[in-house]
């Protein structure tokens, strides 16, 4: 099954209890995906800086490791570890070489995610039991997606937790299975992208960065992968400032959108949206399939 | 009138006494029901059961003579295999409302989703609004009323339900074709649509049902 929830808030009030607000609609999707969870956060933007959420087995990993690599690339690199996770704040334009030096130095720490404001936090175990290991209700920000996962085509595995994100500030979850990930992983590879893992899910996150790379706006991109992309999808996306929806053609995979002045919302059951402040006079749809759905600040 | 409040006294709760209700018992009202999933399935009672709020999935599921209505939208599955009685939701339904249905009224008020009707077997289902793709797809028998539009693929392979609708049909499935409104056809979607409480002209609708070309091996099907 799986369970997706995503907030785009537009009450710039509301930014203090973004991460309280997903959690409450990511545990109402346990039941839809008990595996693991996942959730990425749009907080706020630092003058020429950029942010790193990096992953290790073990928090000790982290030891050392933000001198190391800042003494490496020459800037000065801040770092704050939440269990496996570490985000590190450097300069924008060290971005780069701190990925390079990161893969040279200490192979065995994974980039969750690389931008100027997104932070994403997954690992397996039940979504209240992630949540409460990255304290994720503190979090605040403008928007952000999470995901419960039901694993259907690759392992139970922190990197085959949602989100994925293969592109600065951006992120997807999906709910469903493409059956033409290997095809595409393959036709990826011959362009220059590399995915990580076996999991479907990258390979469609790869494919929106791809297209983004040759030029493609987000809606542009979701609208190709409609073509491309076969097999069973809801996704959600998130950007640097902006939210997106869209469901393959079929759209068997449920979803449900609600918008007030304050925000927008979506998830994959009506349940999870029970708790946003005047959800009762909230308008509230279905998503149409094969549809592209965006709103950005 | 029975309240019966779906937060603090849980679902099974609920079920165990609707199912059980006694005869001098057939007013309901549920509350809070914040989306929960199977609320008032299986009734096999006149009882008269008002939710009040959205459902999740498979609300008012395995019906027989109750009446169900929810003031709110209700999520995939409404009313499906239902056998008798009638389900009003107020509001909008999601995916494969009225599925399976051996009979009884389903009455969606606002818009229905994808395969709206799907496989129906007997149930006449009534949408004030429009249905998604693949509506009453390999329906069997029974009404569907679309009082809106239909999307992609209406009646694909159906066998003997009919089908009105009054707006626009985005396509036709396989051996779905539109057909001659005969008097028999008017009087009873006026009936239809006067058990629905919905006000609209029957002289607007157009019906569509089966060609009959999928009932026999035909070697032009075999892809």
């Amino acid at each position: 099954m799986c369970g997706i929830v995503g907030l785009f808030l537009k009450d710039k009030t509301l930014e203090p209890r973004l991460g309280e607000m997903l959690t409450d609609m990511l545990i109402t999707m346990s039941d839809r995906g008990p595996d693991s969870a996942g959730i990425a956060v749009y907080g706020t933007d630092r003058d020429g800086q950029a942010k790193l959420t990096l992953q290790a087995a073990e928090p000790s990993q982290f030891e050392g490791l933000a001198e190391e690599i800042g003494k490496e690339i020459g800037a000065r690199i801040e770092q704050r570890v939440i269990d496996t996770h570490a985000v590190l704040n450097l300069p924008q334009d060290k971005l780069s070489a701190a990925r390079q030096a990161i893969k040279r130095l200490r192979p065995d720490i994974r980039v969750m995610s690389a931008g100027d404001i997104i932070e994403i936090y997954k690992e397996v175990g039940l979504p209240g039991d992630v949540a409460k290991r990255f304290d994720i209700p503190k979090l605040t920000g403008s928007h952000g997606i999470g995901h419960t996962r039901m694993a259907t085509e690759s392992a139970v595995t922190t990197l085959g937790a949602h989100p994925f994100s293969t592109g600065a500030d951006q992120c997807l979850v999906h709910n469903g299975s493409l059956s033409n990930h290997n095809a595409l992983r393959r036709q990826l590879a011959r362009e220059g992208v590399e995915v990580e893992t076996e999991n479907d899910t990258e390979v469609a996150a790869a494919y929106l960065t791809w297209k983004m790379q040759q030029g493609h706006s987000l809606g542009e991109a979701l609208e190709a992968g409609l073509g491309d992309l076969d097999g069973f999808y809801t996704f959600v996306v998130g950007t640097k400032d902006g939210f997106g929806v869209v469901r393959d053609p079929i759209a068997c995979k449920p979803a449900v959108m609600a918008e007030t002045d304050q925000y927008v919302a979506f998830g994959s059951e009506y349940r999870a949206l029970v708790n946003l402040p005047g959800i009762e006079d909230a308008r509230v749809w279905e998503p149409e399939p094969a549809t592209v759905y965006f709103w950005s600040h | 009138m029975q309240i019966y409040d779906l937060e603090a006294d849980g679902l099974r709760g609920l079920n165990a006494a609707l199912q059980g209700a006694s005869g001098n018992e057939t007013g309901w009202e549920v509350v809070n029901p914040r989306g929960s999933h199977a609320i008032a399935v299986g009734l096999d009672a006149p009882l008269d059961v008002t939710v009040t709020g959205s459902t999740g999935y498979y609300c008012a599921g395995m019906n027989s003579q109750a009446t169900v209505r929810v003031a709110g939208n209700v999520g995939p599955g409404v009313a499906e295999n239902m056998m008798s009685g009638t389900v009003i939701v107020d509001g909008d339904a999601s995916q494969y409302a009225g599925a399976t249905g051996h009979g009884g009224l389903l009455v969606i008020k606002g818009n229905a989703s994808s395969r709206c009707g799907i496989s129906m077997k007997g149930i006449d289902i009534v949408v004030g609004g429009n249905v998604g793709h693949m509506s009453a797809f390999m329906g069997q028998a029974g009404h569907l009323v679309v009082c809106g539009d239909a999307g992609d693929a209406l009646g694909d392979s159906i066998y003997e339900a009919k089908l009105f609708v009054r707006g626009s049909v985005k396509s036709l499935g396989a051996d779905c074709i539109e057909k001659e409104m005969r008097p028999e056809h008017v009087e009873k979607l006026t009936e239809l649509l006067e058990q629905a409480g919905i006000d609209a002209n029957p002289s607007e609708f157009k019906r569509y049902g089966s060609a009959r070309k999928l009932y026999n091996f035909d070697i032009d099907n075999a892809y």
